[in-house]
């Protein structure tokens, strides 16, 4: 039976595909239509190609570590129905986010030095004192055009009215862009036929890009530098996009102890040649374990003095140490005020409404409506210790409650969004889905956004989990040269 | 090149190595006892002693039995040294330099992994072993010629062919020690299996043939050992395992005393008059020559691989 859109109901939320009357918007017309002209049997052909595609090239995420102490890499979870935004609409939400991240490393940067903008009560004191992610072995360094944050991917929703908001800001590890470029692969694969009605912007050139942004952090400018990228190992659950990125960009992917630092204070890696200088370090792994000379003295993933290069401007880290402190939810809180503050602008791209646990009068606020917010640690990556109100039980919620009266400077709250859905192909029917997005931001002399970026879904039906790690799958995101609606 | 991504490799070709080898051996044995008489058959025991694992072995099994040793052998995912865990010790290896060797390498070692996992209790029927032990060792030397046909020859490549061929010479010392050691004593009237055990040797190193080509002799013991041995131009004789390894490491830098290593090496099978060893010399000779090719590995990880304290850090 072929796609009926008549049945497909996604009540209460904006959904990217079929409008609120049942018909397709206009920039997904051509994909409405061609995917009605499929029946059940080759809606499945279609997904079943694009699952063997991704067990082919061996696409995978790595899940967790079995008894013997061997990493499980699963087929990374894809549904072929594409999520479409149109260009006019994307340029706004590009120029938003470029917008953001200036704030962003203006802040981190003031941060480090002057600390102007608590001085002048824009940003608490009390937030910065207690902020996990701020590094005092960072203040007064100086790093290349003032830029920490070199690679962001921020996380954007879209409510029940179809405003985009971000949701959170990712400033330290960010991963997921090697899934975005795979997808477009597979979805080529998959139907060839749509790309000629669309002509999607092309998203292939993020390696190079990348590669550019981290070149200009080299100190030997004169020399091709060498960069290369730092995994924490094959353990590690982006360890497919740490190989996928080096590959990609022609660099070494090296291990902690593959790097040292010599008396020139210059980082080396070990080569079969002998030592061979390195200019600059795209790290994946989280500041504490980067130096357990500066920092946690127990990390068997960092290299001892790497901090004091970097300091010396002997060697570029990109994203620079110290560049979480801004990746703390609180800190999101704020982001409208720091762009003012910075900018002096109206900001772009509109927050989630979020309330601040840590004054008294909203935590009290906040623990009578928990049946109703979404609560979430302030540190916390990957949709973990956090509480999803509606879907919670009485039980949860006296649990949580307790972490919260604890520690309510670690939380914030904000309404439970109604996250939109994109049709996602479920027992060879179409179900709305929910979505989001985590588009990728380059920072460095000058900014680069995704075309796009990584569209997540909840592949349980109502659920408003995309992480991977908790069972999300993603979709291929495609901007297209279409008008508005 | 990283030091950690040749040590990977090396470690890789290694493992496959030791996974094809492990294949032949019991295969091998599987039909040497069909031809022998039963009551003076060496049975499965002497396979647990060539690799080594007569402590891990008697731990977890009774009885040398067949049913127990090809268990062990092949299956047995506590034991470090069966087939299914010396590829997956390969996989692990080749994971972690998926960025370095082409994909489809990485594809064909991840099915092989998976395949002979698989099919398992296939391998462990009798009527189910042959084909079971052929398609592990036609994975591995398609592995190994994939890698020969879509890697650069670099020093990446000539780190793989250092691992092989080092495992190679190895493994063939451990399988001529093994299988001559329970060879028949020369009781007269057993002379007829003598041939067939050393037959069996040769089928072992799939020598068989060559050794004819070359040889054109009947099988005997002296020009058995001397092909094995000395043989430059058989691809799992020591001597040419030697050669190998010397021509992958001559171009590699530092490499003086690594040479120098080989050098010695060399020399020993050369000058050795290895084909009127008496049985008892032979062991010592052999022991020798293991005793160099860790020294030889020791000078390879010194030279090019991460300082031991290094890997030591990573696996605490």
């Amino acid at each position: 039976m072929p796609i009926d859109w008549k049945q497909y109901r996604s009540e209460g939320f904006y959904d990217e595909i079929i409008g609120p009357r049942g018909g397709p918007r206009r920039s997904a017309r051509h994909l409405a239509r061609h995917l009605a002209q499929m029946d059940a049997a080759e809606l499945t052909a279609r997904q079943a190609a694009a699952d063997l595609a991704i067990t082919e090239m061996g696409i995978t995420f790595t899940v967790y570590c079995d008894e013997s102490g061997g990493a499980i890499d699963r087929a990374w979870p894809f549904d072929i129905i594409p999520r479409i935004i149109p260009e006019s609409e994307w340029r706004r939400v590009e120029e938003g986010l470029k917008q953001r991240v200036t704030a962003l490393n203006l802040f981190i940067d003031d941060l480090y030095h002057e600390q102007k903008v608590v001085r002048d009560g824009v940003f608490p004191e009390a937030v910065l004192k207690s902020s996990s992610n701020f590094r005092p072995q960072c203040v007064g360094v100086d790093p290349p055009y003032g830029v920490w944050a070199h690679i962001c991917g921020s996380d954007l929703v879209r409510d029940a009215d179809g405003t985009f908001y971000v949701l959170e800001d990712n400033l330290r590890v960010p991963s997921g862009v090697s899934y975005m470029l795979e997808n477009r692969l597979v979805t080529k694969r998959v139907f060839p036929e749509l790309f000629e009605d669309y002509a999607p912007l092309p998203v292939d050139d993020y390696p190079s890009q990348l590669f550019d942004t981290l070149a200009t952090l080299s100190p030997r400018p004169a020399d091709y530098p060498e960069v290369v990228v730092l995994t924490p190992g094959i353990y590690n659950s982006a360890y497919f996009e740490h190989a996928y990125l080096a590959q990609q960009m022609g660099c070494e992917l090296v291990e902690g102890r593959d790097l040292f630092v010599d008396d020139d204070d210059c980082v080396y890696m070990r080569t079969v040649d002998g030592p061979a200088r390195v200019d600059v370090i795209y790290r994946r792994v989280d500041d504490l374990f980067l130096d357990p000379e500066a920092f946690r003295p127990d990390s068997m993933l960092g290299v001892p003095g790497l901090l004091r290069a970097w300091k010396a401007g002997n060697v570029g880290l990109a994203n620079a140490p110290g560049a979480g402190v801004a990746d703390d939810k609180v800190v999101y809180s704020y982001v409208p005020e720091l762009i003012r503050y910075y900018l002096d602008q109206d900001p772009v791209i509109p927050n989630v409404p979020t309330l601040r646990c840590m004054e008294p009068e909203v935590l009290k606020h906040v623990l009578t409506n928990l049946d109703t917010l979404v609560v979430k640690p302030a540190n916390e990556s990957g949709g973990y210790g956090m509480i999803v109100g509606p879907a919670s039980t009485q039980k949860e919620r006296e649990a949580f409650a307790v972490q919260l009266r604890k520690d309510p400077r670690n939380y914030i709250a904000q309404p439970t969004l109604r996250l939109s859905t994109v049709p996602t192909v479920v027992d060879s029917q179409v179900e709305p889905r929910h979505v989001d997005l985590r588009p990728f931001i380059l920072s460095a002399d000058r900014q680069y956004v995704t075309t796009g970026g990584l569209t997540r879904v909840a592949l349980r039906r109502g659920s408003l989990v995309v992480n991977s790690s908790q069972g999300g799958g993603s979709k291929d995101t495609w901007i297209v040269p279409q008008g508005e609606e | 090149m990283l030091s950690r991504v040749a040590e990977n490799i090396y470690w890789m070709a290694r493992y496959v190595e030791r996974a094809e080898n492990t294949a032949r051996v019991v295969m091998v044995n599987a039909n040497l006892l069909l031809d022998l008489p039963r009551g003076v058959a060496p049975g499965w025991e002497p396979l647990i002693w060539i690799t080594g694992s007569t402590e891990l072995f008697e731990a977890r099994y009774k009885s040398y039995g067949e049913r127990q040793v090809v268990k062990f052998l092949l299956g047995d995912e506590d034991s470090a040294c069966s087939i299914i865990s010396y590829l997956r010790q390969a996989r692990e290896n080749a994971r972690a330099i998926r960025d370095i060797i082409p994909r489809e390498s990485w594809e064909q070692l991840n099915a092989l992994v998976l395949g002979t996992r698989a099919s398992l209790q296939q391998g462990l029927t009798k009527g189910g072993r042959y084909a079971y032990l052929k398609s592990v060792i036609h994975g591995c030397q398609g592995l190994t010629g994939m890698l020969a046909g879509t890697m650069n020859h670099d020093q990446g490549y000539h780190f793989l062919r250092i691992g092989r061929n080092l495992e190679r010479a190895d493994m063939t010392t451990r399988i001529i020690d093994v299988r001559s050691a329970d060879l028949l004593p020369g009781e007269s009237e057993l002379r007829p299996f003598e041939t067939i055990q050393w037959v069996s040797v040769l089928k072992s190193l799939t020598a068989y043939q060559m050794y004819r080509r070359s040889r054109q002799l009947r099988v005997t013991r002296p020009d058995v050992l001397r092909f094995l041995f000395q043989s430059d131009e058989f691809p799992r004789a020591v001597y040419h395992c030697m050669e190998a390894v010397e021509a992958s490491i001559a171009p590699l830098p530092r490499s003086d005393s690594a040479l120098r290593l080989i050098g010695r090496i060399k020399r020993q099978l050369q000058e050795a008059d290895v084909g009127s060893l008496r049985q008892d010399d032979l062991h010592t000779y052999i022991d020798a020559l293991q005793l160099i090719f860790g020294d030889l590995h020791g000078e390879i990880a010194t030279t090019w691989f991460l300082p031991q304290a290094q890997v030591q850090a990573q696996s605490a």
